[in-house]
C-alpha cells in the first residue's frame, strides 16, 4: 500500500456508520507495550532503536491479521505526509516529531495502526466508526495476543505492564471515544459535564492535539487511570458515561428544538451558506461550520447531506490532506481558496 | 467576541479554568491562547508534577533516591525526575520503593488486575504477590475494625484477584518456553 492509496476512502472512524453514530465519531482503544530486553525509546541508542524496529517487523510478518499491513518508516516520509497520516488520527503529532527508528504500521482498512518506538516500543491502536468500543477492545487484544507470542513484553505481576511514563503503567490502555457535543455547548451545559468528567478522572481532549479546547464541539474522552482495573472493567466505565453524555447531548438538542427552533434553523442555514458559497476558508472556520451542518443533517434541518459527505469533508480540508490531493506544497494563503473550492464542489451539487 | 487578554483579535479559544472549585471561563484567540498554554505547561510540567507526586510522599529521602540507578539501563532516579520517563522495564524494580508511592497516587491503586502476557518469568513474582495478600489482609481485617467499609470493599476484590490468578500464573510458568532468554 502506499500512502496517496489512503486517499481514495475515507478513514475508518469517519465513516459516519455503528452505533450512535449521530454523536459519537468514533471509539478508539490504544495499548502501551514495551520489549523487556531493550531501554525505552526516549532512553535507547539508535542500534537499540534499529533492533527493535527490526524485532517488531518480524513479529508483525507472522501474524495473520498484520500480515497485509504497510509499515511505514518515518525516516522515509517527508513533513506533509507525517501531517497527512495525524490528521487521520493514525500517528501522534509527537511521533511525527523526531524519525529515530520510529514507524508507523497500518492496515489497509485503517482500523489498526501500530505505532513503533514513539514513548513506549509499541502504541496499537484500534479505530471504530460510532460508539464501539467493545469491539475495538475485542480486536486489540487478540492483536495484543498474537504479538505477546512473539514478543517478550515487559511486565510485572503486581503493576502490570511497565511504560516509560508511570501513568501509562497496568494496563496500558487507553479507551477513547470522540463525541460531537454541539447541544451541549449551544446550552452552555457542557463546562458543567467536562467538570463531572474529569471528577471521575477521565481527560476530554479536543479534535487534534492535547492542550487546545474543542474546536467545532468535537470532544474525545478517555480513562485516565490504568492500574487497578481490568480492561473490560475500564472500557465498562467509560462505555457508561459516554451513554450518560449522549443521553444529555439528546436533551440538549431536544431544548434547542423546542425552545430556540427558528434561531437554531438560521444557524445552521448561515453555516450551510458560508460553505457553499465561499471563496477562502480557514480549516478552523471549516471545522466550525461543518459542525454546524452535520447538526442540521441530525436533525433533518438539511436536505440531502448525508454524514459521511461532511465527515469526508472534516479530514479532506485539512490542511496536509489538501496538499496530499493536490500532490504539491501549498502555501497557508493557497489553502485557504483551495478549500473554499473543495468545499463548494463538494456540497455544491446537493439542493 | 474579543480576545480576553489582547482584546484585538477575535476569541477561538475557549478555556475553563478551575480552582479551589471556582470557574473560570477565559476566551482567547490563537496566539494568547498558545502563550497561555506554554506557561501552563511550565507550571504543571507533567516530570515536575511526577516528581512532586512521589516527593510529597517522603520530603528527607530525597537524596537517597536521586542516587539510586537501575542496573540494566543506567538511568538515576534523579533522571526520572528531571525527565518523567522510566529508562527500561528494569527501573520498576531498582525504584520499586519509590515507585510504589506514585504509582499508588497516580493510579489510586497498586495492584494489577488487567490481562498477562502469559509468559511470566519469575516464579519469585507469585512469592510477593502471596506476601501482598497477606498485606492485603491485615489491612482488610484493620479497615473493617475501622468501619471503612468502601476500603474494605476495595481490599477484598484485590485478594480476590490475586488470588484468582496464581494458579493460572504458575501453570503459565511451566508452558513458558522463552525463546529470546
Amino acid at each position: 500500500m502506499q500512502l496517496s492509496d489512503l486517499l481514495k476512502h475515507t478513514s475508518e472512524w469517519l465513516k459516519g456508520t455503528g452505533p450512535n453514530s449521530d454523536i459519537v465519531i468514533s471509539s478508539r482503544v490504544r495499548l502501551a507495550r514495551n520489549l523487556e530486553e531493550f531501554p525505552f525509546p526516549h532512553w535507547a541508542s539508535k542500534a537499540q532503536g534499529e533492533e527493535v524496529l527490526k524485532k517488531i517487523e518480524n513479529a508483525k510478518a507472522t501474524i495473520d491479521f498484520l500480515k497485509s499491513a504497510t509499515t511505514f518508516k518515518l525516516a522515509e516520509l517527508d513533513n506533509v505526509d507525517k501531517q497527512f497520516l495525524v490528521e487521520r488520527h493514525l500517528m501522534s503529532h509527537e511521533h511525527a516529531q523526531k524519525k529515530n527508528s520510529k514507524a508507523v504500521v497500518i492496515d489497509d482498512d485503517e482500523i489498526i495502526a501500530i505505532m513503533v518506538n514513539e514513548e513506549d516500543h509499541l502504541r496499537i491502536q484500534v479505530m471504530q466508526s460510532g460508539f464501539n468500543l467493545f469491539e475495538a477492545w475485542g480486536i486489540i487484544n487478540r492483536i495484543d495476543d498474537a504479538l505477546s507470542k512473539e514478543l517478550n513484553f515487559a511486565f510485572l505481576s503486581q503493576w502490570g505492564y511497565l511504560t516509560a511514563c508511570p501513568t501509562n503503567t497496568g494496563t496500558g490502555m487507553r479507551g477513547s471515544v470522540m463525541l460531537h457535543l454541539p447541544a451541549l455547548v449551544m446550552t452552555r451545559q457542557i463546562n458543567r459535564v467536562l467538570a463531572a468528567i474529569s471528577k471521575l478522572s477521565f481527560t476530554t481532549r479536543g479534535l487534534y492535539g492535547e492542550g487546545t479546547q474543542a474546536t467545532g464541539n468535537f470532544f474525545q474522552i478517555s480513562n485516565q487511570v490504568s492500574l487497578g482495573h481490568s480492561e473490560e472493567e475500564i472500557i465498562e466505565n467509560i462505555n457508561g458515561l459516554i451513554k450518560q453524555i449522549i443521553e444529555q447531548e439528546n436533551q440538549g438538542r431536544e431544548v434547542l428544538l423546542s425552545q430556540s427552533k427558528a434561531l437554531l434553523e438560521d444557524r445552521i442555514n448561515r453555516s450551510f451558506g458560508i460553505l457553499k458559497s465561499a471563496h477562502i476558508i480557514s480549516s478552523q472556520e471549516t471545522i466550525e461550520l461543518l459542525s454546524m451542518v452535520r447538526l442540521g443533517s441530525d436533525l433533518g434541518m438539511v436536505a440531502d447531506v448525508d454524514r459521511s459527505r461532511i465527515n469526508e469533508l472534516f479530514i479532506i480540508t485539512q490542511p496536509a490532506h489538501l496538499q496530499k490531493l493536490e500532490n504539491k506544497k501549498i502555501t497557508s494563503q493557497d489553502r485557504d481558496m483551495k478549500r473554499a473550492e473543495l468545499v463548494r464542489s463538494k456540497l455544491g451539487k446537493v439542493n | 467576541m474579543l480576545c480576553d487578554i489582547c482584546n484585538k483579535n477575535p476569541a477561538t479559544v475557549h478555556l475553563t479554568e478551575i480552582i479551589d472549585d471556582q470557574m473560570n471561563e477565559l476566551h482567547l484567540c490563537e496566539e494568547c491562547a498558545r502563550q497561555k498554554s506554554a506557561q501552563m505547561e511550565q507550571q504543571f510540567g507533567l516530570s515536575d508534577l511526577l516528581a512532586g507526586m512521589a516527593e510529597f510522599e517522603k520530603p528527607n529521602v530525597d537524596k537517597e533516591a536521586d542516587l539510586l540507578k537501575c542496573p540494566s539501563c543506567k538511568l538515576t532516579y534523579a533522571d526520572f525526575k528531571k525527565i518523567g520517563r522510566l529508562g527500561c522495564g528494569q527501573c520498576y524494580s531498582a525504584f520499586k520503593k519509590y515507585l510504589a508511592p506514585l504509582l499508588k497516587r497516580i493510579h489510586g491503586s497498586s495492584q494489577h488486575v488487567g490481562k498477562t502476557p502469559g509468559k511470566e518469568k519469575e516464579v519469585l513474582e507469585k512469592v510477593v504477590d502471596m506476601v501482598d495478600t497477606q498485606e492485603l489482609r491485615s489491612q482488610l481485617q484493620k479497615a473493617i475494625e475501622a468501619e471503612a467499609f468502601e476500603e474494605a470493599a476495595r481490599l477484598r476484590d484485590q485478594i480476590k484477584a490475586l488470588e484468582q490468578r496464581q494458579p493460572s500464573n504458575i501453570n503459565e510458568v511451566k508452558e513458558d518456553k522463552d525463546a529470546t532468554q
